[in-house]
């Protein structure tokens, strides 16, 4: 069978990882390779760079990074921010990356998931979803937050996955950041309705959550800030996972 | 030298990376006559099974390929790379593949299990056990018992099927080795040093 993820994400701005990640014995504290070098040693099972670079030298500084990581990291990694069309997508798989996240730009124009499915095929396609609670459910959001649209989390998980997303990565805004765990019922929605793999995201802050988040279905958990302020590691958590009973990839 | 065969069928660079990492030196080839120069071959490979193999046709790969593995010379297929080794597929029914050893590919049918299998699964070499990065949606159910091999790796995905093998001068894994942290780099090795 197909063992439980464990992702660690890198929030990475002009080719540096931002965000405070406290590591001990690193010379350089904002270096993605270096980082991305100790959570493959400490036994991630993938990694996810959001790029948060704004303006013009965006692609750029984002393709040198990930050929960067591609030399040095043997494991699967995906890059996503600031993807608005198919060429951005296929210069980062060029740079060596596995994976290309898309948000905003899929949901203003859904053609672009059949796009990058059609060329890189659709395994190389994560849909990155945003998430609010509200009255009527859950709705979809975009570009940090900010901007409500007129899709609910139904909808869109079944028009993106008809489209050709190869798998989904589920932030709850409400959760995010919060370390009070996952949002569960945003999770089990999804995965009543996703034959593609699904990311559980916003809200980590202890190996619980991650098991809570795989029974209501998830595939995989995305890691942050509890991993990157040292207190603990990919691991400990792994074995913490592997003792409740989740089969993970031994570290 | 070890030859990346370049067929417009995926993206070389993170094997290139991989062997590289390893101290191996490796260069693309794409031409007939690039393949008979090489000691080794990897044939990697992502997408539709008669679309890698109608390019090795229409690009006059396919007799060099067979050359090459009929002259004992180590060649090693990765994931849709190592489905062209065998003799066909179900993604294309009607499209043989190199037929260098025998067996079909089959998808997965279980309405339970998402597809394609991707992610980390366990493989079984019998005498020694690995944790791989699986991305395919068609399999190989079984290993032709009447072909020798020498190394052999089963996963389970719903069904049983073939994750790796080394049978004489051929070999293939279904997954990516040079995704599969360092087991897989090391196998990697030894897939491309014996």
């Amino acid at each position: 069978m197909v063992m439980k993820r464990i992702i660690p994400c890198l929030d990475v701005k002009n080719g540096r990882v931002v965000k405070g990640v406290q590591f001990l014995n690193l010379k350089d504290s904002g270096d993605p390779v270096e980082l991305a070098t100790r959570y493959d040693a400490e036994g991630a099972d993938e990694l996810v760079f959001l790029d948060i670079t704004a303006g013009i030298e965006h692609r750029d500084t984002a393709v040198r990074m990930v050929e960067a990581v591609a030399k040095a990291v043997f494991i699967p990694f995906t890059v996503g921010g600031g993807i608005r069309q198919a060429e951005d997508a296929d210069a980062m798989l060029l740079a060596g990356c596995d994976k290309v996240g898309v948000n905003s730009a899929a949901v203003r124009r859904p053609e672009l998931l059949t796009e990058m499915a059609n060329r890189f095929g659709r395994q190389c396609v994560v849909l990155a979803v945003d998430v609010r609670r509200t009255n009527t459910g859950y709705r979809v959001v975009v570009d940090a937050g900010r901007t409500e649209t007129p899709w609910t989390l139904e909808d869109w998980l079944d028009e993106a996955q008809r489209r050709g997303a190869g798998e989904v990565l589920l932030t709850s805004m409400d959760q995010d950041g919060s370390n009070a765990g996952y949002d569960l019922e945003s999770l089990r929605i999804a995965t009543a309705r996703l034959r593609i793999p699904l990311i559980a995201s916003g809200g980590f802050g202890e190996a619980r959550h991650a098991l809570e988040a795989f029974r209501a279905g998830a595939d995989a958990a995305l890691v942050a800030s509890a991993l990157h302020t040292g207190g603990l590691t990919v691991r400990r958590l792994k074995e913490q996972l592997a003792n409740a009973g989740v089969e993970v990839r031994p570290c | 030298m070890i030859g990346i065969l370049d067929y417009g069928c995926g993206n070389l660079r993170s094997l290139e990376n991989a062997l590289a990492f390893l101290g191996l030196e490796s260069c693309r080839v794409a031409t007939p006559e690039a393949i008979g120069e090489m000691d080794r071959l990897i044939q990697p490979g992502v997408g539709h099974f008669g679309h890698a193999m109608t390019q090795l046709r229409s690009r006059n790969l396919e007799a060099s390929v067979k050359a090459f593995a009929a002259s004992g010379r180590p060649l090693l297929g990765i994931c849709l790379g190592m489905q062209l080794i065998f003799e066909g597929s179900d993604e294309a029914p009607e499209v043989p593949g190199l037929a260098l050893l025998p067996g079909r590919f089959e998808p997965f049918t279980d309405p339970a299990l998402k597809v394609p299998h991707m992610g980390w699964s366990a493989v079984d070499f019998g005498d020694r056990q690995g944790t791989a990065y699986f991305v395919h949606t068609y399999f190989l159910p079984a290993w032709d018992e009447a072909v020798p091999s020498q190394m052999l790796g089963l996963a389970q995905y719903g069904r049983p099927l073939v994750a790796a093998f080394r049978s004489g001068n051929l070999a293939g894994c279904q997954f990516h080795p040079e995704k599969s942290g360092s087991w897989g780099l090391e196998l990697l090795k030894e897939l491309v040093t014996w």
